[in-house]
């Protein structure tokens, strides 16, 4: 199956085919990239290599969650409807703040949630049903994914950029679109450089079930260590991320299973009543990573590739989403202008058009992980007088509702609103 | 061409830019406003001639089978993406150097354009003709505007369109085009451009309408610093662009 999309080609062509989108990265952005792309301009080829080998996405554990303005551009993409039975929608949003160890959280902000138009402002989707659902979108539309194929570096000529993968073969491609994650090697290979704050903190990330149903409720607690956030899925289960210092986190995953569900109920508390960890536990160093150019001639980053993000606020599938929505308007817009798609003065658009944003989102996650992983009794008090004066001011309240919910940017990509490209 | 023939080309201006030839698809380089303003007038000449000739311009080539010639080609910025969205393209150029350069390029890319080292008084001798004629920021750099025009448009085919963009002769013009393009920003090089040399609507659309041709659209171009790009505008004082249709 695999060998098959790439030896026709090869035979009907003295030299190479030449793709007009080459993605390096099938995880949710690549793929997207690729539908959102082949969607609105079916005579591009577009072809996905994924790192990973076969099947390995099925694999994924995490959960991630969606907010509104990704759901519509899932639904333009056709692939919601099949993600929507398999969603948990987020109804509520619970921000505390305490010491591990208080009895009584008191609750500070509360997001009775509903995006502009009466959704639920996130829905909470396993990466495995956002994966299969546009892994099987893509394949509907001929587009080819490699698997087992590890983008390794690339050249750039005037006319074409040629990746090169782990096992030496080469492939052409009019634009290289990298994302491959946090630590691309595709973006090292560009040399493009990035500003790195690392927080020496750890996320840990796991499901749990609880005796008792979540009733939609997502919690972030603001823990000395860092946020500890808890948001439902399907059933009586939560998914779960866990900030620590990074030795600790390292610690509490390779403890055994009577430690581990201790330390969780500590800070998870009892009002779902009893726990039990259902998923495997991994731990995720968290930093921001952000990317000091996000193109380069021929060359895109898009996802974690351009801004790995601290998932405080939930922002990193979001950001790269609306990288996606951005490309591929681009492209597409280019294309039918007959443009070439892979030069810089094309490029140039996407990456002003997201370089501002993702910085903004960069710094302000920055600064609330800053804010509020810390003990300190003045800054406490500080950011608990803040989170109850944004409880009694319904504007800025408004504001950070329509911030998570992805709504809140005017020039923002047609996908993104719900309109095809 | 025989003793007499009349020329509009301005052998300066034509060496000035062979000059820079090697420069054309730089988007950094001494070209780089045309690669910004590039987007707006292809979307222009795309929308208006789909309109024209019944086409759908999100088709994949919305110009499939029309004939068209883009005069003063350069490096192939405009002619490139014309092939690509359908049309059979004739690029001509008065400098043989741009013409190497806007082959090469297009052999590069995949793309095929019919590049000809020619003036438009030789084209028009011959009796070619055209449905779409492309005169982008051609004219404030020819001698004998009038002259120039209506050899132009007698190629134009009945139903044909000719599009002519340039800078309009205004003191915003002045001040905007010339003094700040190529002394404040300097997006151009020194002397890119002539005052005396600018041309008013006015005095395109007169040897137009001689030449029986009607204008059916006239819009102005701005830049917004702000956003940093370039959008079609109600004011014509800066850069312009001009429809001119034969009747069928």
């Amino acid at each position: 199956m695999k060998d098959a999309t790439l030896t026709p080609d090869a035979a009907q062509f003295a030299a190479k085919p030449v793709d007009d989108v080459l993605i390096a990265g099938g995880g949710y952005v690549g793929l997207s990239l690729a539908v959102a792309v082949k969607a609105a301009a079916p005579h591009l080829s577009v072809r996905v290599v994924d790192g990973a080998p076969e099947g390995a996405w099925k694999r994924d554990g995490r959960a991630s969650a969606l907010a509104a303005a990704a759901t519509r551009m899932l639904d333009v993409l056709g692939v919601w409807r099949e993600i929507l039975p398999e969603a948990e929608p987020i109804k509520r949003m619970v921000i505390t703040d305490s010491k591990t160890g208080d009895p009584v959280r008191p609750v500070f902000l509360t997001f009775e949630g509903d995006g502009a138009d009466g959704s639920p402002f996130a829905h909470m989707v396993q990466n495995v049903t956002l994966v299969g659902a546009l892994r099987a979108r893509a394949e509907a539309l001929g587009i080819a994914i490699i698997p087992s194929a590890v983008a390794e570096s690339f050249c750039t000529g005037p006319h074409q950029v040629e990746l090169a993968l782990a096992d030496g073969s080469l492939l052409p491609a009019r634009l290289l679109v990298a994302c491959d994650g946090v630590r691309s090697r595709l973006r090292q290979s560009a040399g493009i450089n990035t500003v790195v704050f690392d927080y020496g903190q750890s996320g840990i990330v796991t499901t749990v079930e609880h005796e008792r149903p979540h009733e939609g409720t997502a919690h972030e607690h603001f823990l000395p260590a860092g946020p500890f956030a808890t948001l439902p899925l399907r059933g009586n289960r939560s998914s779960l991320v866990w900030t620590e210092r990074t030795e600790d986190a390292n610690r509490l995953i390779e403890s055994d299973d009577l430690i581990f569900e201790d330390q969780l109920e500590r800070r998870f508390g009892r009002r779902l009543g009893a726990l039990k960890v259902v998923g495997p536990r991994r731990a995720f160093p968290l930093g921001l990573t952000l990317a000091r150019a996000f193109v380069a001639p021929r060359f895109a980053l898009a996802g974690d590739a351009a801004h790995g993000i601290h998932p405080i606020s939930g922002q990193g599938l979001n950001l790269g989403f609306k990288d996606v929505a951005a490309l591929a308007e681009t492209i597409v817009e280019a294309d039918r202008l007959g443009l070439d798609i892979g030069s810089l003065s094309v490029l140039e658009r996407y990456q002003t058009w997201r370089r501002f944003d993702t910085f903004r989102m960069g710094v302000t996650t920055d600064v609330l992980n800053r804010l509020f992983s810390n003990d300190m009794t003045p800054v406490r008090a500080l950011r608990d007088f803040g989170l109850g004066l944004v409880d009694r001011m319904p504007k800025l309240k408004n504001f950070f509702i329509s911030q998570a919910a992805g709504e809140a940017d005017s020039t923002a990509p047609r996908l993104l609103g719900g309109r095809p490209i | 061409m025989t003793e007499a023939a009349r020329t509009t080309i301005d052998q300066s201006e034509v060496d000035r830019f062979s000059a820079l030839a090697a420069e054309w698809w730089n988007p950094h380089g001494k070209f780089k406003p045309l690669h910004k303003f590039n987007p707006v007038r292809l979307a222009y000449i795309r929308d208006k001639a789909s309109e024209a000739f019944g086409r759908d311009p999100h088709a994949q080539r919305p110009l499939e089978g029309l004939r068209l010639l883009d005069i003063g080609c350069g490096g192939g910025l405009l002619s490139e993406p014309m092939a690509r969205m359908g049309a059979s393209v004739v690029g001509a150029d008065a400098s043989e150097k741009n013409i190497r350069i806007a082959e090469t390029h297009a052999a590069g890319s995949g793309v095929s354009v019919d590049y000809r080292a020619v003036t438009a008084e030789a084209l028009a001798e011959a009796g070619e003709a055209f449905d779409i004629i492309l005169n982008m920021e051609v004219v404030e750099h020819v001698s004998d505007v009038p002259f120039f025009l209506s050899t132009c448009a007698s190629m134009v085919k009945p139903g044909g369109l000719m599009f002519v963009a340039t800078i309009n002769r205004t003191m915003k013009a002045a001040a905007l085009a010339i003094f700040a393009a190529e002394n404040v920003l300097r997006w151009l090089p020194r002397g890119t451009h002539q005052y005396d040399k600018l041309v008013r609507p006015e005095e395109l659309e007169a040897p137009l309408s001689a030449a029986g041709l009607a204008v059916t659209d006239r819009t102005g171009v701005f830049f917004n610093p702000f956003a940093n790009h370039w959008a079609l505008s109600a004011d014509m004082d800066v850069n312009y662009m001009i429809i001119a249709r034969r009747p069928a």
